[in-house]
Parts: C-alpha cells; structure tokens; sequence
C-alpha cells in the first residue's frame, strides 16, 4: 500500500502553502470590515489614572475606543488559569486576576488599556498612539529569583511576596536520605532561559458580530478552536457556545503559544457587539514579541547522589518557575506536572524530590512552549548525567547505562508509568551512527587546526499523549485531554474524517489521510480531512503536547472501528454471508475466501439508497468516536552532539548531530524526520542563540530579530536521524509522538558537547559566542586540546 | 508607517527641489534602514526623495589611482564588480557580507556611509582605504567625514553623490558578525595605501568607527599579525550590550585585526 502508514506520502496540503494559496486570519476579509489597535502599556508596573481618548476618538476614520472599565462593566470575566495547583500546605494558587484591557493597573510593557476600532489598520494604529493614557509608575521586577526575595515590588494584591504556589513532588525525606548515603554528590545551578516562540505567522483574529441572530464568529490563530470557544463562553461570558463559531484556518505555525486565549481575541469580539463591525487585529512582529506568551524561564538548584558503582542514590530538585505578569491558560502545569513528573528521565531512581515555586513578575506571560517542561527537566537531567560522569571519571555513555530503566511497565517515584522503551538501544544507534568510536581521532585532528572539539550526550524522555482525562482532572486540569473524531463516508465512497486535532505545520491532511487509506485500501486522494471548525467538527481538545497521533489518529481509528462494522453488516447482507468472512483490502469488501466482493464505494451507496439494508440498520454510513487514552506515551531517544569551538573566539560549529529517536509507530517517516528537523534547529535555538531578554526597569531588550537570535540555516547541521521503534502498548496503532522531541534533546547534547570541548562546565544557555570565550578564559583552559 | 509623499528625481537639481520643498524631507537611498526605522514609528519624514535613479550617483569607474563608486551603487553591484574586485578585492568583499541578498539588492553604499551605523561594514572601508566622500557640495576625507554615532560631517540638504576609494596595495576585512542582527559586533579593516597602514574598526566603538592609532604604529614597523599581540585595545573606549561586553570586543578587535592582515591582497 503506497500511501498507507510508513509511506513517505508527499504532504498534501503543500501545494496551497507553496503557490500562496494557504488562507489565513489575516487573509479573511468581510463585509463591514474595522481594524482594531490596542494602546499599550509603556511601563512594566503602573498604575492606570486616567485615560482620555477624546483626540482619538475625533481623528479620521476612528469608531470607538475602548477600554478596560467598559469590558468588565459589560461582564467580561477575567483570564484564567485553567489548571489548579495546589501548593504543598494546602492552599490553593494565587490567581491575579487579568482583565483583557488592564483597568487599575499595568503589570508588563505591552499590557493591553484600550482598543481603537477604526476603519483602517492605518487609522486605528494612529488614533491608538493619540488616546492618552495618565500612568503613575511603580517599581518593577523582573527575574523570578528577585521576585521572590523580600522588599520586591507586588504584582497582585492576591499573591504575598508574588508566590503563586509552593509545589512539591516526591518524598523529600526518602530523598535526602538517598543523597546523604551517596558515595559520590554532584550539584548543579542551572538556568533555562527565557525563550520567545516566533511562529511564522503572527496571532490574528477577526471577530463578527451578527446583531439579527446574536451571534459570534471569530476566525483565530488557534490551536485549539474548540477550547477557544469553550474558555470564551464559559469564562468570559462573551456568548454561550451555541452562539459563538470559532474558526481556526490555515495556522502558521504555533509551538505552544496559539494554546492560549489571550486579550485580543476578548476584545475583538466585545468590540464587534459593541460597534455593529466585523474586528479584525493582526499583530506585527514588534508586538508579537511584547505579547505572546513566553516559555521556559526556570532557575534551578539540583543534587544527584551516585553510590560506588555509579547507581544514582537520590535526586533533588529546587525549582523557581517565572511565570510573567498574569497566569496564561495552561501555565501552571508546565512546571509541575510537565516538569516534576518527567525528572526521573531514562534512569531507574528510587528517590526523587522536587520543590517547584512559581512567581509573578513584570513580563510577558510564561506558557507552555514547544516541549513544555520537558525540556526543562530533560536539559536538568542530562547535564547532571555528564557532569556527574566527568566529575566521577566514567564515561558518560557508560554512566547512564548503567542507571538505564530495562524493564517496562516502570513506576518512577514521580508519578509516571512508562509502558515501554529501548534506552539502551537508542544509545547503541545513535552511538554508531554518531562514529563515537572515532571521535578520538577527530578530535586530534581538529586540535591540529587549533580547534577544541566535543562531544555531548542527551538521553531525553517525554510524556506525550497528552492525556488520560481521569488522571488529569485528578491533578487539577479544568478539561478532560481525550479527542474526537468522524468518520463520513461518502455515497460514493470517499470519506471526510472531521478530527479535534488541528493541523498548524504538523501535516495532518496527509497524515491522518494515510492511516485512513491503508486501513480501508484507498487512494489518500480520496480522503479529505477537516479541522479547525466548531461548527463542523463536534469538539476537540486540539493539538500540543504532541497529541495528534496518539490520541486524535487513535479517537479515528476507533471511529473507523465503528464504521467497518457497518460496512461488514452491509456487505454481508448484500453478498449474502456471514458478518465474520468479510473482509476489506484494496478497496474492496469481500467475502473471504470466495470470489464474492462489492466495491468499497458500492457499499457507500448501499448505505445512502437504504433499497437494500439488513433488518434494522440505519441507512448512512458516518460514525464518530471520542478516545480517552489510558495513560501517556513516552517517546525516548539518544542525541549526540559534536562540535567544533574556536578558542580565539568561541565561535561554536555543531559538526554532527545524530538523534535516534523512539517514536513508535510511524505514519509517514517523511513528516517525523522534519518535526525532528525542526525539532533540534529549535533546541539549537535555545542551546546556543535564543534569549528573551529585559533590563532591570522590565524594557524588552530582544524586541525584534536585531537582538533576538533565532536559528538560520547557517547555524544548524545537517542531521543523521535514526529510528528505534519500540510500540506503544497502550493505543490502537502503537504511536507515541514526535513533535516536541527535537526541542526537548537537543539542548543538553550542544551544551554537553562544548563544555566537553572546553573542559569547563560554567556555561549556561545560549552558548553565544561571548558566553563560550568567557567561559574559557575563567577556566583558563588550554587553548587547544591534548 | 505614518505616511510619506514619495518622489524619485532624475537629477541631482530635482532631488535637491524636492528636498528643499519638503517639510521634513529623507534621502531614500535603498531604505534598508530607513524603511524598518518608519514602520517602527520611530521616523515619520515627510517626504521620501528617492535617488537611486539618479545617475550621476550611480556607476563605478577606475582612473588615476582610484575607484569612484556612485553614492547609488548597490552592495550587491560592488561585490559583483570586476573592478572593484580585480582593484580593491577587499572592498567587494566587504560588500558581499552585509546582511543578506535582500539588503544587498536593495541597500546603497552612499546610503549605509551617510547613516554611519555605528556597527554597519562601509564605515570601515571608507576610513581604513581613507576614502574621500564627495558630495553635492565638497569632498569630505574619511577621518573628517564620521562623526560619532549616526552621526556625520554632511549638512542639511547635503547628499552624497560618489565615493573616491584609492587603491590600495593591499587591503583586508575581517567581520565578526552579531549572532542575531548579522551586523558587525566587530569588524577590522586593514588597508596599506601609499606605503601607509591603516586600521579601520567597526562595530566595537562607543563613538562609532576609529581607526586604532597603536595597531597602525605597529603595523608600520612590520605587517604581520605576531606584533598585534603587544598592541593592546582599551576596552574602555567600546561598546557593552547584551551581545558583547566591552572587553570580549576588544579581544575581538585584535584577532579581526590579525585575519584581516592575514586576508591582506
């Protein structure tokens, strides 16, 4: 079967993508169309006095201005946090409250006070620089570390010293215990830094208020159309779900951060029903930078406990999580249930405690971004592996054997359960296609050429799968994380599949449309998918967390379950057999082991005639099924990085990356190698280059790509990429996921490699240039190798 | 962007008329600064007189000792040209590493020298070949033409038209380019002109290009890279931002400085 899973199908939706033809918000153009611009905030903390839009409002073109007074005086709820933690002395989180227009107070530079609607982008970015708005400043504070210390300014009158929640995980007292025993301890500082996300596209919305029907529709950059529409209904009261269609397009990519429901998609829809116009924002880079939210931000203080033989005794973890200046939708699981719960990584450890606070600062909201704890966990493990390996004088691929998990099921002492896995078989891959054996070699000879090279290890585990519904809503998530799926077959036979997930680069419309082919025997072309819709597809959870094959493709297969059971009443009725003998391949319904057999499409048309159904059948053929999967999956692999360092400059070069990677099954190796691609550049990214960056009054140093260095060709190598499946046991096709495993490797592995490179461990992330000569020269390290 | 009236002489007289007839009129010169400044908000002219059709700014020709390369020339016209590669090889060179095949196509280099970006790539060929800018007025030299950050001898209403590069014996850049923008964080030229050295930097001054006094004297002596060691580069005089500190760019003055003797031709 050509197009059937493991076939590397060309991506289907590419041909609209590559000629233009993609159609995005920002692309949709209605009737009545006005342009919203918002009046943000200048200060990282101020009070709001006064704002007065009279100049504003009577300059050309301009319809409203409104602000934050107006929104909650209509009802509009505040943003939530849809996931309570609970901190470790019962209490619950301190939420602030965040108000889609600020009303008393700014807490970042970027907070949005008012909205221009005016008739043109133009207009309303101007009349939007003429509404004056009277602050009376506060101090601010930045870093999490600083916000949590005494005397630091207050962000929310609800959150005491800004804490949100003081978190734990594990038993600390068996923890200790473990370390205190250790023959040998090693510790580590560790910061993971703030990053900012860089779709492609910028957000969007375009919101339509239908007066006649009071009715919304919002076309959104969303991942997640159906969370969007439920948050916005049940949370900010904008309209009951009934009356409110939200529409998430062609999407250009989101990483986590087209997640959230965020003020201006709010906005835009109050100020339709206020002003009787269509609202169309889109933002530009300068204030996708200020606005969407931001990942990572972590500082860390860690200890890992070795006995004799090198078995790790104990591992503990003290976390401070900055959060920003409001609790985005998901922020509060990232660095607890997606962190903590991931801290045992590949290694069978008996006693793990990690304390985790969260802190509000003067920034731009902390959300969940590619990877989403995991990185930050995995980026904590592996460089405590390698540290430890150099400081104790084993080899680092030999430590971590011997910690290795080889047996599955295996409960860690943070609440995971891994169902299966190949750690040591990774390891081998990546080793052998990496020439770990003639790095010696390589090595001696860079270093004739005055050049330090390195090599790193990165032995990362995920849980992805996002997620068993019960366990989740155990933990304090505020939705269930299973997803839906329809299955529409055609009079004639080809099928529409309507799915919760949502495809945002990911390649579903091909994807989805293989695992559909190979089980029925049909042409991909005769398979359409759709998605992003609430008023087609029923409800979905939407896709992050590398979810889409292991729980959107399983909620189709068992639709397509429900579905072949039809056809196999149908066809037998027809064919005059028993249910038991048919049997569907190529494109056929057969009674086995005879040469009766009708068309797949025949049967499409048995089942809309309804001439000739068996006794009681309704005519038809759609089915639709909702998949709760019964535990995460646990994608795993090995990445070794090997690079090359300039000791005059630092300059890095990454020479080789090899990921061996465990996804499961895979649909379409074409599809996974590039999410793996994109994957490691993004780790890369954050490795070596990628840094949000504030100054100490909370001014956004890294407002545009002058100063915030995103990955370009240039600076990533090519890849060798492996494969080492080892079948999820615990969904229908044996998928785990591979979205966010690039990301979430990657970074330990650059990072162990130049600091093997440089014999000095003092390095922190990105790598910069300046960062590695600094390092370097405080070392005082040979300016060659040995 | 706030909007802007855009014109487009044809003459040096038409543009001047129209510079003058503006309120608060900006030379377009390939924009590749100028643009992304105005949609930033950050600059509002308003008029844009746009000169890259004028001719007497454009070409570049070779006589007495010199390459003339019109205030119009694109970066990407002088690292394609074969006179100024097969003249001043280093020159090309420079042009053919700034920003990208975009900014090259469109950027000017009378542009870039008038802007005098404290981290922009021309500055220092301009003052490390000691160039002379001419202008519809006068012919500036290089060191009195750069004036600090932004900042240049030009006057109101002044344009430069062409740009007098001698040809030097041998001359050499070397470029360490900022991670993120691709600009210069630090970038030497070396040029031996005339049996004089000069060492032109970018990218690293607080006051925008210089030439280094104490590398050029060492320089003079022998031209190799082993007296570079001793000359030292006070990284007090340099820039500190999120990208380098002071002193990382001052390491980095002196091994630019030795690849550029190093690329010497």
């Amino acid at each position: 079967m050509s197009d059937g899973i493991g076939a590397r199908v060309a991506r289907k939706e590419d041909k609209r993508f590559i000629t233009g033809k993609g159609r995005y918000t920002d692309d949709i153009r209605v009737e009545n169309q006005a342009y919203a611009a918002f009046v943000r905030s200048p200060h990282a903390h101020a009070r709001v006095t006064g704002i007065n839009a009279a100049s504003a409002e009577a300059m050309e073109g301009v319809i409203a201005v409104l602000n934050g007074q107006q929104l909650t005086g209509d009802g509009i709820g505040n943003i939530i946090c849809g996931w309570a933690i609970t901190s470790k002395d019962g209490s619950p989180m301190n939420m602030g409250a965040w108000s889609a227009l600020a009303t008393e107070k700014v807490r970042y530079v970027g907070d949005a006070v008012a909205v221009v609607v005016a008739e043109t982008q133009a207009q309303a970015r101007l009349a939007a620089e003429a509404v004056e708005v009277d602050y009376e400043e506060l101090p601010a504070v930045v870093q999490a570390d600083a916000a949590l210390s005494g005397g630091a300014p207050e962000i929310h009158d609800n959150a005491p010293g800004n804490l949100i929640y003081d978190w734990e995980l594990g038993d600390e007292a068996a923890t200790d215990a473990g370390i205190a025993e250790a023959a040998h301890v090693t510790e580590l500082d560790i910061t993971n830094q703030r990053l900012s996300p860089n779709p492609m596209e910028p957000r969007s919305a375009v919101a339509i208020y239908d007066g006649a029907e009071d009715h919304y529709t919002l076309y959104t950059t969303s991942q997640n159309p159906h969370v969007a529409r439920l948050v916005l209904s049940a949370f900010y009261q904008v309209a009951p779900e009934h009356k409110l269609r939200v529409i998430a397009p062609d999407v250009g990519g989101g990483f986590g951060s087209k997640i959230y429901i965020y003020p201006e998609e709010i906005t835009c829809l109050w100020a339709s029903m206020k002003t009787g116009r269509s609202v169309k924002w889109t933002s530009d880079r300068s204030e996708a930078f200020l606005t969407d939210a931001h990942g990572r931000d972590h500082i860390t203080k860690a200890k890992m406990g070795f006995d004799a033989s090198g078995r790790i005794t104990g591992f503990k973890i003290d976390t401070i999580a900055n959060f920003g200046a409001y609790m985005s939708l998901f922020s509060s699981a990232v660095p607890t249930y997606l962190y903590a719960t991931l801290l045992s990584g590949q290694y069978d450890i008996s006693n793990i405690h990690c304390n985790v606070r969260a802190v509000y600062t003067n920034t731009v909201p902390v959300d969940a971004y590619r990877g989403a704890g995991r990185p930050e966990a995995c980026y904590l493990i592996e460089r405590m592996m390698e540290t430890a390996a150099r400081e104790m004088g084993l080899d680092p691929g030999e430590l971590r054997r011997r910690n290795f998990i080889t047996a599955f099921p295996h409960e860690t002492p943070v609440i995971m359960a891994y169902d299966a896995g190949d750690f040591g078989g990774n390891l081998d891959k990546a080793m052998a296609a990496a020439d770990v054996a003639g790095f010696a070699a390589r090595k001696a000879e860079a270093a004739g050429r005055g050049k330090l090279r390195g090599l790193g290890y990165s032995c990362y585990i995920e849980a992805c799968g996002i997620a068993p519904s019960a366990a989740v809503g155990s933990l304090g998530a505020g939705v269930g994380l299973w997803e839906s799926a329809e299955v529409r077959v055609n009079p004639v036979g080809t099928i529409e599949i309507l799915t919760g997930s949502h495809s945002h680069g990911q390649g579903h419309e091909t994807t989805f449309a293989q695992v559909v082919a190979d089980r029925f025997g049909l042409p991909i072309d005769n398979v359409s998918i759709v998605h992003g819709d609430t008023d087609k597809v029923q409800f979905g959870m939407g896709t992050y967390g590398s979810r889409s094959g292991a729980v959107g493709i399983s909620a189709i297969v068992k639709a397509m379950d429900k579905v072949e059971a039809k056809v196999k009443k149908i066809a037998a009725h027809t064919l005059e057999a028993s249910e038991e003998d048919i049997v569907i391949e190529g494109g056929e319904v057969k009674v086995a082991g005879t040469d009766k057999s009708m068309g797949w499409h025949e049967v499409g048309l048995a089942a809309y005639t309804g001439h000739n159904l068996p006794e009681g059948l309704e005519p038809g053929l759609k089915e639709g099924a909702f998949y709760d999967p019964i535990n995460f999956t646990f994608p795993a692999g090995a990445y070794i990085a090997e690079v090359e360092v300039d000791p005059e400059t630092g300059v890095t070069q990454i020479v080789r990356f090899t990921a061996a990677d465990d996804f499961g099954t895979i649909i379409n190796p074409m599809i996974v190698e590039g999410q793996v691609h994109g994957g490691v550049a993004q780790g890369i990214g954050q490795a070596m280059l990628e840094q949000v960056v504030y100054d100490e009054g909370g001014q956004l140093i890294t407002g545009s790509y002058m100063d915030y260095c995103m990955p370009r060709a240039d600076d990533v190598p090519f890849y060798t990429l492996e494969h080492n499946s080892t079948v999820c046991p615990n969904n229908p096709l044996g998928i785990k996921g591979c979205g966010e495993a690039g990301a979430i490797g990657a970074p330990p592995a650059v990072i162990n490699a130049i600091t093997d490179a440089i014999g000095s461990n003092d390095l922190a992330m990105p790598a910069t240039p300046q960062a590695v000569w600094s390092a370097i020269q405080a070392s005082k390290a040979p300016l060659a190798a040995e | 962007m706030y909007e802007a009236k855009y014109h487009k002489p044809a003459s040096l007289t038409d543009a001047a008329t129209a510079l003058a007839g503006s309120s608060d009129g900006a030379v377009l010169a390939g924009g590749q600064t100028l643009l992304p400044t105005m949609k930033q908000h950050l600059a509002a002219p308003s008029d844009l007189i746009d000169v890259r059709a004028i001719d007497a700014m454009r070409g570049i020709t070779v006589s007495e000792g010199a390459v003339t390369i019109g205030a119009a020339t694109t970066h990407a016209e002088v690292a394609g040209s074969a006179v100024v590669r097969e003249n001043i090889p280093a020159l090309a060179c420079l042009a053919g590493g700034i920003g990208d095949p975009a900014v090259r196509h469109m950027g000017t280099m009378g542009g870039s020298v008038a802007n005098n970006d404290p981290a922009a790539d021309y500055p220092a060929a301009v003052l490390g070949l000691g160039a002379t800018v001419v202008t519809t007025s006068r012919e500036i030299p290089a060191d009195e033409f750069f004036d600090g950050l932004f900042s240049t001898d030009l006057e109101e209403g002044e344009i430069i038209t062409q740009i007098r590069f001698p040809i030097a014996a041998r001359a050499g850049y070397s470029k360490f380019p900022n991670p993120a923008s691709r600009y210069a964080l630090v970038g030497v030229f070396v040029a031996e002109t005339g049996g004089a050295i000069r060492v032109a930097v970018t990218g690293a001054g607080a006051d925008g290009v210089f030439r280094h006094s104490g590398m050029e004297a060492a320089l003079a002596t022998t031209v190799s890279t082993s007296v570079l060691d001793d000359v030292a580069v006070d990284a007090g005089d340099l820039v500190s931002d999120i990208h380098a500190s002071a002193e990382y760019r001052a390491h980095l003055v002196t091994v630019m400085a030795k690849r550029a003797v190093e690329a010497l031709s």
